[in-house]
């Protein structure tokens, strides 16, 4: 039974209360409620996403369909009947250099998953053999003076994963490191406040493509005389200098608002400024500095993608700007891929920050 | 020399349409060892008083003078306990009344300083709790922890603002004799604010009326000269305390019904009566 309600309050702190019927059946004794709740919450969701699958095949057979059509008529309008009956035939027959480029059916996308989680075993397998490889030389070009030889052969789907994980939390780190003492510091004076409030508001709707360039025109004259990976500093810097607004007013906002009853109670004790700071207002307004950062992190992973594929960084934002370009058979579908798998992060990372926000949170009336 | 004199206090708090004067020419006089208690209405301004009284806000105008000197700023040697408790939700019980030790004597060592904690939790009963935090205490508990945290301080006197206004009769019976125990002790000086007669006959040497605000002002004294320690059950047969309960009552009330009849606006009611189903 305790088993259960520490299984509970986990869940429940991680935001995954929807998982809670299935605990409750499997912890215990399932009661008639449990089996209704788990029909409503578990049941019902999956039926949703079928829902959602038939809607995707069916909408992309009409598409397909519509592309089919318009090519076999094309080449009746071109080349006449014999080409348009080779069309029909061709496409028919799956063959791959007349297939319709359209939306991509779930199978499709399905398939494609697979041949990139293959991808990257092959990437894998063949870095592994090329480090084996050349260890020996490295070892000798090291003791030479000389730089390793690294590969630098083309990265896998799961490698620009990291990649992009990466990106993104050296920009979120970015962003916590300049808003929160920023915030803190707007928050305290309202002189401060009022004669930055202009610089806020007008930079905190610029647009991710803008601060990209900002940072280009910045980084790329620091950078001129190093060969430091300058891509990938530019693209956290953008993620970071996009994403930091949310931290920073929420920040403001929380170390301005803090409860009158917690200052007069620092005032009675005659703490010093500084332990006024650290003991009553930063902790008061630990919980909406983590609404701040749970806010950044979610838009730092969505404008990372549109940096990655601008400024030529690796990661996920360049992999679907890749496959794009390509125009292969199966470019669309790993661009769907591409797509599931950035919702599916955003939303880990967005139940991790939730996680941690649930625990530094009080209720406002706790201590009165 | 008076222990704590507040000299034609006046305190107007200032807003766009010119401002309201909440207190105006507060005259009071407490000596050491004394146990004051200011009654009052809702409102009237007595968390006002009790504010200019430990230095969080300033008058208007006239003096507040704690041993002859003017009161500036809070002070260790007053410690308040505050109508909302005002603990800090994110530490321990402990925790809370430590930080309020460690600012009262910044010399000790962290040993000593937590033997006084424990000792200041023990004599409010919470050692079993000193660990919790407040959301998982009751209001009776919460209001315990923060009367330790303002004696753990050792203040010469304890100004306190309805301290039990929240709570429930036993709770509160039970924290006003804890109150006296801990006064009587060592004697500090005390300053109750309560809108409630019973208690203030119960626990005070003394009490003055706060008028109705704005423009509030300490309305006659009353002298209760029970001799402690009092009992709750034979006061209620006590002459004094009914003669003193009546009379404060009463003023009260009369005030209360003085500034009623202030308003003189007359409302037109409209013309109606209720419709009969029935006909």
């Amino acid at each position: 039974m305790k088993q259960s309600i520490t299984l509970n309050k986990i869940t429940q702190l991680m935001g995954f209360g929807f998982l809670k019927p299935i605990t409750a059946l499997f912890t215990g004794k399932p009661q008639k409620e449990d089996v209704v709740n788990f029909l409503k919450k578990i049941i019902v969701p999956l039926l949703s996403i079928l829902l959602f699958l038939g809607v995707w095949q069916g909408g992309s057979t009409a598409l397909f369909n519509k592309e089919a059509n318009f090519k076999i008529e094309k080449a009746l309008a071109d080349q006449g009947q014999a080409a348009a009956d080779e069309m029909k035939a061709c496409i028919a027959s799956g063959e791959i250099s007349c297939q319709p480029n359209t939306l991509p059916s779930p199978s499709q996308v399905w398939a494609s998953f697979k041949t990139l989680l293959e991808d990257h075993k092959v990437i894998s397998a063949d870095k592994l053999a090329f480090k084996e490889k050349t260890a020996a030389m490295n070892e000798k070009r090291v003791a030479a003076g000389k730089e390793p030889i690294t590969y630098t052969g083309r990265p896998s789907f799961v490698d620009q994963i990291f990649t992009s994980l990466k990106t993104v939390f050296a920009g979120f780190l970015l962003a916590l490191v300049i808003a929160v003492p920023i915030g803190v510091v707007i928050g305290l004076s309202t002189t401060l406040r009022s004669s930055f409030n202009w610089l806020i508001q007008i930079f905190k709707p610029v647009s991710p493509v803008v601060w990209l360039l900002l940072v280009f025109m910045i980084v790329k004259t620091l950078t001129k005389d190093s060969n430091s990976d300058s891509a990938f500093i530019i693209s956290f810097i953008s993620v970071g200098l996009c994403s930091m607004w949310a931290t920073l007013v929420n920040t403001a906002m929380g170390v301005s608002s803090v409860d009158k009853d917690y200052i007069n109670v620092a005032k009675v004790l005659k703490l010093g400024p500084m332990q006024k700071v650290f003991k009553v207002i930063l902790p008061s307004s630990l919980p909406l500095i983590f609404t701040g950062l749970r806010i950044t992190l979610s838009v730092a992973w969505m404008v990372l993608i549109a940096i990655e594929l601008l400024a030529q960084s690796p990661g996920l934002g360049s992999f679907v700007w890749e496959e794009f370009q390509n125009g292969a058979i199966d470019s669309n579908s790993k661009i769907i891929v591409a797509m599931f798998i950035i919702g599916i992060i955003g939303f880990l990372l967005d139940r991790i920050m939730l996680t941690i926000q649930n625990m530094v949170s009080f209720n406002k009336n706790e201590g009165v | 020399m008076a222990y704590l004199e507040l000299k034609n206090v006046c305190k107007t708090y200032e807003d766009a349409s010119g401002g309201t004067e909440v207190l105006s020419n507060i005259n009071l006089t407490i000596e050491e060892g004394e146990f004051v208690a200011i009654v009052g209405f809702t409102g009237s301004g007595k968390t006002t008083l009790v504010n200019l009284i430990n230095g969080l806000i300033k008058p208007t105008s006239g003096e507040v003078l704690f041993k002859g000197v003017p009161v500036t700023d809070t002070s260790h040697e007053r410690g308040v306990i505050f109508q909302n408790y005002s603990l800090l939700p994110w530490l321990t019980v402990g925790q809370n009344v430590y930080m309020a030790v460690k600012e009262a004597f910044p010399k000790e060592s962290k040993e000593k300083l937590q033997a006084i904690v424990k000792d200041y939790v023990a004599m409010v009963s919470l050692s079993p709790a000193i660990n919790k935090r407040p959301k998982e205490l009751s209001g009776g508990m919460r209001q315990r922890v923060a009367v330790a945290r303002a004696l753990a301080m050792n203040p010469e006197m304890i100004i306190m603002d309805e301290p039990l206004g929240a709570l429930d009769a036993l709770t509160r019976g039970n924290l006003q004799d804890e109150i006296l125990n801990i006064w009587s002790k060592d004697k500090r000086t005390a300053l109750l604010i309560t809108n409630d007669v019973d208690e203030g006959i119960y626990m005070a040497d003394r009490i003055i009326p706060l008028k109705p605000g704005p423009n509030a002002t300490l309305g006659p004294e009353f002298t209760i000269d029970i001799e402690r320690p009092r009992d709750k059950t034979s006061l209620n047969d006590n002459e004094t305390y009914k003669k003193n309960r009546n009379a404060i009552i009463e003023y009260l009330m009369d005030i209360g019904n003085e500034r009623k009849s202030v308003s003189n606006e007359t409302y037109e009611l409209p013309e109606i009566s209720p419709k009969s189903f029935v006909a």
